[in-house]
């Protein structure tokens, strides 16, 4: 970059000093038989039975561990000396075509320092609650990723401050779209999906926190305010 | 009031200025007799708002916010108070078909998610699959691979580049960089045959090698793109407008950045260098030579900044990939994936059975689940694949990393004025395609 050095970005390598060797690209990795994560068996050493299960495949380390528990782990992951988990990557769940198997909940973890990567993950019993604890207090990241996980599969995060739909709207009907008992098309017919698009409220876009900001309820049109606060009722 | 009759009559041309130099107060009314008399507030001003907060929304369908994003302001006057984002207007359940798509055809999904991103995402994604089958690539594979992404990221900054002038008031540079990036869509066009949605790779190779005397094509992209960059680093980057409507805006700490999930030239403005390429790398990105720039701010400016040098950066890469380029096949040699040549498969009765059950049932992985991420233009860029050894994934996900970096976006606009969202919501570089996908 020419001219300022004020206006220059720092340039260099990464600002990670941990003395560790640079890491390589993974080669010819293996589907089974790898090292588990470090960071699985302090784990084990610091949580014993709450950790049910580690896998390793494909390189990369799994750990399976209580539900009740999964804040505490987490919460020691990212606070841990050793471990510094600080980078949540992902959130996200897994629903098998096998009905029997549990639902999957999956945290994806990076520790910036060490450069390690974590998968954690909290099996769902089929026919218990969908909810685990959220991660939001220690992650930021996790506000949208819960939104999201829960939009898509109706899996409840106890504990995330603002849990509402987020891709599709907050008056959708048809349930969870990436549940495997969710048909690819959608519950409702195309017929009814634009019956129901047609008849919709236009101010039901404004969800009910929007409108307590906007303190003008009494000084809109009479039709105006009364299609506000009937929500996504349309008196049809 | 009702009852008053309103006139505007020519004592408007006559009143004249007081001994302040402010505009008399023009008489608009008139008693039953006839006589002028004072209205109380004239009309036309309104009362203080005395802290009555405002709800403004923009989008989804403005200009200024790069797609169909749609934000619920709460304005004190012209500061926000609070920002209320609203996404979800392009959701197309991509992860959802992808359960019902062989890997290969998942491919040009990638393509439409983040669509200024095309050959990375299918880069990535490829990556992802041949993970989940283990599959290692031929070398040649790879160095094809890094041109595909470092081009990408060249024409993905370069938009972001463009838009943002734009939003910010400049014109000139949009026209710059989108004629450099024309000319990475013709050198694509000539590698794939298409331009936007490339599809380039296939599991296990690509999806044709590049044609004769494209590297030429490259070689000369490579030689005349700094000097473009230096012409717009010369316009902009010390331009007084430039600077005054970008530092300070929207910064955010170190600490935030990593809690907040940032990635790409979000974290590393804020002083994190976080870069996959270097500290997880993938295609042998640690045998090539450069720098990762990291600012110091974690403003729009300092972003600015690094997207900047990492068009540098990904040109010193592309030359190191034209140095490097071995032959060889792209493709591996692993009947499972690859389907074999067309002269073969009608003469031969083992291709045939190949080509029979790759096209009619799709190669199965194991079992298994793989992570793999890639550093996109915009940041992290994550495929999650579970195999439960049929053909069809269980469970595609993408990590999109414009989704997590805009989900930062109430943190970074709060306090600033209405016209600096503009600035700060073009600083993230959002592609709705990839965070409603």
């Amino acid at each position: 970059m020419s001219g300022d050095a004020s206006f220059s970005p720092v340039v260099g390598g990464s600002a990670l000093a941990t003395g560790a060797p640079s890491p390589k690209t993974p080669r010819n990795v293996a589907r089974t038989g790898a090292h588990p994560n470090p960071s699985a068996d302090a784990l084990r050493a610091e949580f014993a039975t709450v950790v049910q299960r580690v896998d390793v495949v494909w390189g990369e380390t799994s750990v399976v561990v209580e539900r009740a528990r999964l804040h505490d782990v987490i919460q020691w992951l990212h606070d841990d000396e050793g471990q510094r988990y600080d980078y949540l990557s992902d959130i996200t769940a897994v629903e098998y075509r096998d009905v029997e198997r549990e639902i999957e909940v999956v945290w994806h973890l990076r520790s910036l320092p060490y450069r390690r990567f974590l998968r954690v993950k909290v099996l769902l019993e089929r026919g218990a609650a969908l909810e685990v604890p959220s991660v939001w207090d220690v992650y930021k990241a996790a506000d949208w990723l819960e939104r999201e996980c829960f939009d898509m599969f109706g899996i409840r995060f106890a504990g995330h401050p603002d849990l509402r739909r987020i891709l599709m709207w907050e008056q959708y009907k048809e349930g969870f779209p990436l549940r495997k008992d969710f048909p690819l098309r959608g519950r409702f017919s195309r017929s009814e999906q634009l019956r129901q698009a047609l008849a919709a409220n236009p101010e039901a876009r404004y969800s009910k926190d929007e409108l307590t900001i906007a303190q003008a309820l009494e000084d809109l049109p009479a039709d105006m305010r009364r299609r506000l606060t009937a929500g996504e009722r349309t008196g049809e | 009031m009702a009852t008053t009759k309103r006139t505007i009559d020519v004592q408007l041309s006559t009143t004249g200025f007081d001994s302040q130099g402010r505009p008399r107060r023009v008489p608009l009314a008139v008693d039953e007799a006839g006589n002028t008399v004072a209205v109380a507030e004239p009309p036309g001003l309104e009362p203080d708002l005395e802290g009555e907060h405002m709800l403004i929304n923009i989008g989804p369908q403005h200009p200024a916010t790069h797609g169909v994003l749609r934000l619920v302001l709460e304005l004190d006057g012209e500061t926000v108070v609070r920002c209320i984002p609203h996404v979800g207007y392009l959701h197309c359940g991509f992860e959802k078909i992808g359960e019902y798509r062989q890997y290969n055809q998942i491919i040009p999904w990638t393509d439409r998610e983040d669509y200024l991103n095309s050959p990375g995402n299918n880069v990535a994604f490829a990556l992802g699959a041949e993970r989940l089958f283990g599959i290692e690539i031929t070398e040649r594979c790879k160095v094809l691979r890094v041109m595909a992404c470092e081009l990408s990221r060249i024409m993905s900054h370069l938009v972001w580049l463009g838009t943002t002038c734009i939003d910010i008031g400049a014109y000139t540079p949009f026209l710059w960089a989108f004629q450099q990036r024309e000319k990475i869509y013709e050198l694509l066009e000539a590698w794939i045959g298409a331009r936007l949605t490339t599809s380039l790779t296939r599991v296990g190779g690509m999806g044709a090698d590049i044609p004769d005397n494209w590297i030429e094509g490259l070689t000369a992209f490579v030689k005349g793109f700094p000097k473009v960059v230096d012409e717009i680093d010369r316009v902009i980057t010390r331009n007084g407008i430039w600077v005054g409507r970008t530092v300070g805006l929207g910064v955010m700490s170190p600490e935030e950045a990593t809690n907040y999930g940032l990635s790409g030239p979000m974290i590393r403005a804020s002083g994190v260098a976080y870069d996959v390429r270097r500290d997880f790398p993938y295609l042998d990105y640690e045998t090539y030579d450069f720098d990762v720039p990291v600012g110091t701010n974690g403003d729009v400016y300092d972003r600015f900044l690094v997207r900047m040098e990492e068009l540098r950066q990904s040109t010193r890469i592309l030359e190191q990939t034209i140095a490097r380029l071995p032959d060889g096949p792209v493709n591996v040699d692993d009947h499972r994936v690859i389907l074999p040549p067309k002269s073969r498969a009608t003469s031969d009765m083992e291709s045939m059975i190949h080509h029979f059950k790759q096209v009619m049932e799709g190669p199965r992985p194991p079992i298994g689940e793989c992570y793999v991420a890639v550093e996109s233009p915009k940041g992290e860029k994550g495929y999650y694949m579970v195999s439960d050894g049929s053909p069809k994934p269980v469970r595609w996900r993408i990590r999109p990393p414009s989704y997590v970096n805009l989900s930062a976006i109430p943190r970074m606009v709060e306090g600033h004025l209405l016209s600096d969202v503009i600035a700060i919501n073009a600083s993230i570089d959002i592609v709705m395609g990839e965070i409603d996908r």
